[in-house]
């Protein structure tokens, strides 16, 4: 079809701003972009008409309901742009309009467009407003049922949380997601963000608990980063190598449930016990052992990272290694061993 | 790599016929500008762009309260403010617009427990603690704000895999990561990350495809070849990539027939993206592109002229534990200004830290 079709088939469809009897007495303000425009904008003829009525508008200063009218058009067209958002909230408040039907709007609008930072943070003005959290809960979550990892959603969830001290019901609700998809790192995290707000971790008994339910998950999908992140994440500070029969039990799912991530844990397991010169372990074993498991990382499982296995080898050999100091063939001499100095590469000063 | 292509790419971005993408792009259009500069320059092409014209806009874009818009007729925001600052030092033209009054603007955007808040309606995100700084580091004007303050927050972020988010709590990412790490190089503070355990959770973005995604479980974007690449050279574990098989998914990424780069490959180009994957190439060593600084995403020579190198940013050090060591390497790092030193710290060790960014002592 032709383009000119189209063109006479919109002008026929659309009734312009510009046109219309109740906007008479607005003058429409052009876009300008300095004496001479750089920036140059071509306008679909809609998005002129309705942002050229906007701008004369927030000149004036205008506060009435066809400017609000006029915000809804605008967003309709472009709802990532935040000047309009910011009109529409002085609007809200100065015509005193009714903020349940904005919680209707705000919900429609982010159904269709969830993953644009205005609208999140203009529905969080309207809860604010409101001091209503009632429907915030099972709104994100209806968010989440079609993205489960929609970062924005998880802003918007956690800052309800905390607002409102909602813990109730939220563990059982990361139960439910990471049974849908165990593998989701946004609920792994807000596991954590969860039980760091309640109960916390140094609990004996909730520990066990979060160690075991994560070893279940591995069991399901060996291959989960997240899930071994969580597991490591949980036991840093009390030291992966303390926590009782933890070894035993990563190492029997070594046949079944091999992955990358869990020989890297092994690794971590391993050298906790030689930096605590814990009395439970043979020292040279866990030695040899994590050289061994570092090598084969390297060359065989996960050469993609080869470098970072073979600095954690090196690293682990200045420091507990009984020989002299170990360097990359780049390296200057001598290095010395840590983990929190920069494994420096080569052309670095 | 097409360079030429990518040049002219961006020097008719904003003249083509398809104008909906550059309409729909009005409220960041601030921030597309600097994308489009900076790649330029990193091009050595920033000639090609029109200096007075973009002034001429940037000093129509301040508004009474100091903050600055994406453009004419929109309100400001700290995002926009940043970019430009930052196109206006690749001009070197930063006084064209009233300094004092940015630095108020920033400054007022500060909240009480460190945070930064994007603009007046109060979102808040480490992002904007980025901008701030970075900002005020590229106007010199850095001691304004409440450090320490500024600091705390940004820490209380970090999280359980060594990552961060946009507030405390919220989950890893490496755009976030960025912004943090970023955050910590300017204000030097770079010690307080666990870099090996950030190291790793960064080095693990890459896909067997040699992409990088942004959290685990998602899809490779090359905007991630820069949140991710900087990051890892900000900490000094670039090398933690295999280098090669990034630099192949960038280079996937272009499109031939239009120049510019795609999020991957065969999808549509835009500006943002040719900037990072440009940016990307440049910090993975390639040649033909100038070297990009890590912290600000700006051409290094930008950075020296305005004399933001070494003092600004934090350099790690090799440490030695021993004494004699010890004293050998203060000795010789009284001949060098800027560097921080620390001490290792592992889970039983102290870390010390011997002196500041800006503090010989």
């Amino acid at each position: 079809m032709p383009y000119q079709f189209y063109k006479l088939l919109f002008n026929v469809l659309v009734f312009y701003f510009r046109d219309r009897k109740e906007w008479a007495d607005l003058e429409p303000v052009p876009q300008d972009d300095g004496p001479n425009p750089v920036v140059k904008i071509a306008y679909s003829e809609k998005f002129t008409d309705v942002f050229d009525m906007f701008r004369a508008l927030l000149q004036n200063d205008e506060k009435s309901e066809r400017a609000f009218a006029l915000t809804t058009e605008a967003i309709d067209l472009n709802a990532a742009n935040y000047t309009v958002w910011h009109y529409r909230r002085v609007l809200l408040q100065a015509l005193d309009k009714d903020l349940r039907e904005e919680m209707k709007y705000i919900t429609a609008i982010i159904e269709d467009q969830p993953k644009n930072y205005q609208v999140w943070h203009h529905r969080r003005m309207v809860v604010e407003w409101l001091n209503d959290p009632s429907e915030e809960l099972q709104f994100v979550a209806e968010i989440l049922s079609q993205d489960a990892k929609n970062y924005h959603a998880w802003q918007h969830r956690q800052w309800v949380m905390q607002e409102y001290k909602l813990w109730d019901g939220e563990l059982e609700y990361v139960e439910e997601l990471l049974e849908e998809d165990v593998r989701n790192n946004s609920a792994w995290n807000q596991r954590h963000f969860v039980i760091n707000h309640t109960s916390g971790y140094s609990d004996s008994s909730i520990l066990d608990r979060e160690v075991q339910y994560t070893l279940k998950q591995i069991k399901k999908a060996p291959h989960n980063e997240s899930a071994w992140n969580y597991l490591n994440g949980i036991l840093q500070d009390g030291g992966l190598s303390s926590f009782p029969g933890l070894l035993e039990q990563v190492t029997e799912l070594q046949d079944t449930c091999s992955s990358p991530y869990l020989t890297a844990f092994l690794v971590d397991l391993y050298e906790d016990a030689l930096e605590t010169n814990s009395s439970s372990y043979d020292q040279q074993e866990m030695f040899n052992k994590a050289l061994e498991l570092c090598k084969f990382l390297a060359e065989e499982k996960d050469t993609i990272r080869r470098e970072y296995w073979n600095y954690v080898s090196r690293s682990l050999q200045n420091t507990y290694g009984s020989g002299d100091p170990v360097s990359a063939s780049s390296d200057p001499p001598p290095p010395p061993s840590s983990s929190q100095l920069p494994d420096m590469e080569p052309s670095d000063p | 790599l097409l360079l030429d292509e990518h040049a002219d790419y961006i020097a008719a971005y904003g003249s083509k016929k398809d104008d909906y993408e550059y309409t729909l792009s009005e409220y960041l259009r601030m921030s597309g500008i600097y994308w489009g500069l900076t790649v330029m320059d990193l091009m050595g092409q920033l000639s090609r762009m029109n200096r007075e014209e973009i002034i001429e806009f940037i000093k129509s874009c301040q508004h009474d309260c100091g903050g600055i818009s994406a453009s004419t007729g929109h309100d400001p925001h700290l995002l926009y403010t940043l970019s430009a600052v930052q196109i206006l030092s690749l001009y070197d033209s930063i006084n064209v617009i009233d300094v004092d009054k940015v630095v108020d603007y920033v400054k007022g955007l500060q909240q009480e427990d460190g945070s930064f808040a994007g603009d007046k309606w109060g979102e808040i995100d480490t992002r904007f603690s980025f901008c701030a700084v970075a900002t005020l580091s590229l106007l010199g004007k850095l001691d304004v704000i409440n450090m320490d303050k500024a600091v705390e927050f940004v820490l209380s972020c970090m999280n359980f895999d060594g990552g961060f988010g946009c507030r405390p709590g919220s989950e890893s990412h490496a755009g976030q990561i960025y912004c943090c790490t970023g955050f910590l190089s300017i204000t030097g503070q770079l010690h307080q990350v666990n870099a090996d355990l950030l190291g790793w959770w960064l080095c693990e973005r890459q896909l067997p495809s040699g992409g990088l995604n942004g959290r685990p479980e998602k899809l490779p974007d090359v905007c991630y070849s820069w949140w991710v690449l900087a990051a890892l050279k900000i900490i000094g574990r670039i090398h933690w990539i295999d280098k090669a098989k990034l630099r192949n998914f960038i280079l996937a990424c272009q499109d031939e027939e239009t120049g510019g780069f795609a999020d991957r490959p065969g999808d549509m180009v835009d500006p943002f993206h040719t900037l990072f994957g440009v940016a990307g190439l440049s910090l993975l060593g390639d040649e033909q592109i100038k070297p990009v600084n890590p912290v600000f995403c700006m051409p290094e020579d930008v950075l020296q002229r305005i004399g933001l190198q070494p003092d600004f940013t934090a350099h790690f050090v090799c440490l030695p534990i021993n004494q004699t060591h010890l004293i050998q390497l203060i000795s010789s790092l009284k001949e060098t200004p800027g560097p921080e030193m620390g001490v290792r710290k592992g889970r039983h060790t102290k870390c010390a830290v011997l002196g500041g960014a800006q503090d010989q002592g």
